[in-house]
């Protein structure tokens, strides 16, 4: 490996997608799973950035990723409200006591 | 030495991402997170991103860390909350991520991207990003362009050297910005707890 | 494909240029020694002035309150005391409490001296004398220190202590809603000067006084002082030092830390009042001009402009220095506020203040423009001319210009500069001498009312 190139980068982003996959899965805290929405995005914003380096897309991949980390923090503030005000009806974040509805 | 670099920034990032993965405590998952994130922003700014990687600090490590921090803090009842998992969701979704990562690995590398960038050069006749980094003269080189994109106006280098400009991102911006007014609004509206009578407030509560 | 490094600014080149003359080794062997090199002197940077203000706070608060202070360490004046009270600290012993996460306990301090150090690398302290010059050098400067509030909840958290919590709670309450109006009063001379570019924003402050930020309109007058009082809180100095707020907390995040790690979280305090004075300085004070302008100009002059950058450095460290001391002075003037006062004054106060401010400092040229036919109160004003740094393969767009000087200007030079051409040096009033005539202007493209 004499040179970084495109597919180390989204090496990168892979495990980090996968991380948070895994992590959205396995965690039953509301945060936690939270995170692991973090990570995706992160592991897509890689790839978004590595593309617009190395492959002739210009700014589009840089542009793209900005949205991304402002739409995910907006995310991360709605889905905060809706854990706070879980753990006030609920006493608890806990996703798998989620289950008013259930019939 | 860029090689050396790149390594240190993606072992720190993905290991950080594994470790937010295995800690079983909220607030260790989001100092790895953090380590992860902030890594992430350096590989942006090995990729000449600088304006994503600042913006990447600013907003997500600054920010999402801090907020998502505050909310384990709001909602945590006992000093450490530790998290259990069931070992066979665990092992159940350990195997669906690996199937998943080999899905991605197998994808990507499949791809041949220089005839792909070929193929793209000889249709729109744009060159890859002539971005020389941080050029000599000390200057970082996006944030002109990215402003001109976000207001409405995007270059692109041609092959030949000469610079088009083509329509930008401006209906996108302001949907992102109207976006952001409906959730500053939709937040602050959920967030004003009706308190349960009788709740027990966590340690600290919103008027520290 | 070889990748640009991050962390090869222009210093750092030049310095491996120079210790490259002298050692035949690899390049990449030689531009690791000039990194290093480059790294122990920003840490001298940053070092220093915290002893330094450590010394001055002792100093200072012991004259207001009548009484001396240190006098013996060291000869006159205990200047020695910081050094002293240094290798005290470190003798101590590291203690972690036994309900301590012991992990995030030790790793804390550490994150906030690295995210207080990371933002001298965006700071010029004079003309191009910067680590990493960037374009968005302001906003990732406070991008970086920004994230010192994470050492210290997590600090906070992980001590196990309630007054700790309590501290880090306060503290990222108080960070998070003070990142706001500390982000509309900085954006304010970004918005005048049509860049992020700290060394740019400052280039154009040169000349007389008048031409200071601070004094190119009434709002920009008043978002300066907004601007201070905000760093005041960011950086938890009194009177909004409610995460450590003695009387009531202990120590609030630091109560129980000890030895190096306590003072590893005071350096970094001392730091960032440092860096947010400069800050302050370069955005609105003039940064590196002594605002006379002959003196500049004759000194720029000189020798390449050398002695000129000296002074600069000299002017600028004394004008940081002036702010922290009106920090220090603050804080031991003022009594402290509650917490709800500090939010209160934040989201009721200062937001709207400088919501107000930033809307008033568009509006101030426009209105100038309709009543005078100029967009500034007095004839000659340079602010809006660019003195640019455009490289040589930038591609040919400049900034968005909100600011309607560029169109009324006689002598206008915001597309006078082509591609290649750097920075005039100090004395940025030459540019205006020049002949408008050279515009390259066919290749550059404007953007306006972007917004």
């Amino acid at each position: 490996m004499d040179s970084v190139g495109l597919n180390h980068y989204l090496f990168v982003g892979a495990v980090l997608f996968v991380c948070g996959i895994v992590c959205m899965a396995t965690k039953r805290n509301a945060i936690g799973v939270l995170m692991g929405v973090e990570l995706v995005l992160n592991g897509a914003n890689i790839n978004f950035v590595a593309l617009s380096r190395y492959t002739p897309l210009g700014l589009d991949g840089q542009v793209s990723s900005m949205f991304v980390i402002v739409l995910a923090a907006a995310e991360a503030a709605v889905a905060l409200a809706i854990a706070l005000n879980f753990y006030n009806n609920h006493l608890s974040i806990d996703v798998d006591r989620a289950d008013d509805l259930r019939g | 030495m860029s090689v050396l670099v790149f390594a240190i920034f993606a072992l720190a990032a993905c290991g950080g991402a594994l470790a937010v993965v295995l800690s079983q405590n909220v607030v260790r998952m989001a100092f790895w997170l953090i380590i992860s994130l902030s890594s992430v922003a350096g590989l942006f700014f090995l990729l000449n991103a600088d304006f994503v990687g600042a913006t990447q600090l600013l907003i997500y490590v600054g920010g999402t860390v801090v907020l998502l921090i505050f909310g384990v803090m709001l909602t945590a009842q006992g000093p450490y909350v530790n998290l259990k998992t069931n070992p066979a969701e665990v092992v159940i979704s350990l195997a669906i991520g690996g199937v998943v990562f080999a899905m991605l690995v197998a994808a990507f590398s499949g791809v041949n991207w220089s005839a792909n960038s070929e193929r793209l050069t000889a249709e729109f006749g744009t060159a890859t990003l002539q971005t020389p980094g941080y050029n000599q003269q000390g200057e970082g080189s996006t944030v002109r362009r990215i402003g001109g994109a976000l207001s409405g106006l995007r270059t692109e280098s041609l092959r030949d050297g000469r610079a088009i400009e083509r329509p930008g991102y401006l209906l996108p911006f302001e949907i992102v910005s109207v976006h952001l007014l409906v959730v500053l609004v939709g937040a602050s509206y959920l967030a004003r707890a009706k308190r349960r009578s009788g709740g027990s407030e966590p340690g600290a509560g919103p008027t520290v | 494909m070889m990748l640009p490094m991050a962390a090869t600014p222009t210093i750092v080149e030049s310095l491996a240029g120079w210790l490259a003359s002298w050692i035949s080794s690899s390049p990449d062997a030689v531009r690791f020694v000039a990194a290093a090199l480059h790294i122990g002197l920003l840490a001298a940077f940053f070092g220093l002035p915290a002893f330094a203000f450590i010394w001055a706070e002792r100093k200072v608060s012991a004259r207001i309150q009548d009484r001396l202070g240190p006098t013996h360490t060291g000869g006159r004046f205990g200047w020695l005391q910081s050094l002293a009270d240094g290798i005290k600290l470190i003798q101590k012993e590291d203690l972690a409490p036994a309900a301590a996460d012991r992990m995030l306990f030790r790793v804390s301090p550490y994150l906030v001296v690295i995210a207080s150090f990371a933002s001298f690398l965006f700071m010029p302290f004079s003309n191009g004398w910067v680590a990493v010059a960037l374009d968005c050098g302001l906003f990732i400067g406070m991008a970086v220190l920004s994230l010192e509030v994470l050492g210290v909840v997590l600090a906070g958290y992980s001590s196990g202590s309630k007054w700790s919590l309590f501290g880090g709670m306060r503290e990222t309450a108080q960070m998070v809603s003070y990142e706001v109006p500390l982000g509309l009063t900085a954006v304010i001379p970004v918005l005048i000067c049509g860049t992020m570019n700290l060394n740019e924003i400052c280039q154009m402050q040169s000349g007389w006084f008048t031409n200071w930020l601070v004094f190119h309109s009434p709002f920009t007058f008043v978002a300066f002082f907004v601007f201070f009082v905000v760093t005041l809180a960011s950086n938890k100095r009194a009177p909004f030092d409610l995460a450590e707020a003695e009387s009531e907390l202990v120590g609030g995040f630091h109560t129980e830390y000890s030895g190096m790690r306590w003072s590893f979280f005071f350096l970094a305090e001392y730091a960032s009042m440092f860096f947010v004075s400069g800050l302050g300085v370069l955005l609105f004070l003039g940064g590196w001009w002594t605002g006379i302008a002959p003196i500049d100009s004759a000194l720029s002059e000189v020798l390449g402009g050398y002695p000129g950058r000296v002074l600069g450095l000299l002017v600028f460290l004394t004008k940081s220095s002036l702010l922290v001391v009106v920090q220090i002075w603050v804080r031991w003037t003022l009594p402290r506020l509650r917490i709800d006062q500090v939010m209160e004054t934040c989201l009721k106060y200062l937001v709207p203040i400088s919501c107000f401010l930033f809307i008033g400092s568009v509006m101030y040229p426009l209105v100038l423009l309709s009543a005078l036919g100029r967009p500034t109160l007095l004839p000659v004003n340079s602010i809006g001319t660019r003195v640019p740094v455009l490289p040589p393969a930038a591609v040919p767009v400049t900034t968005p210009h909100d600011h309607p000087h560029d169109h009324s200007h006689p002598h206008d030079h915001n597309h006078g500069h082509g591609p290649g051409e750097h920075s005039h040096g100090p004395g940025g009033h030459s540019s205006l001498d020049r002949d408008p005539a050279e515009k390259p202007a066919a290749r550059e493209v404007t953007l306006r009312g972007g917004r």
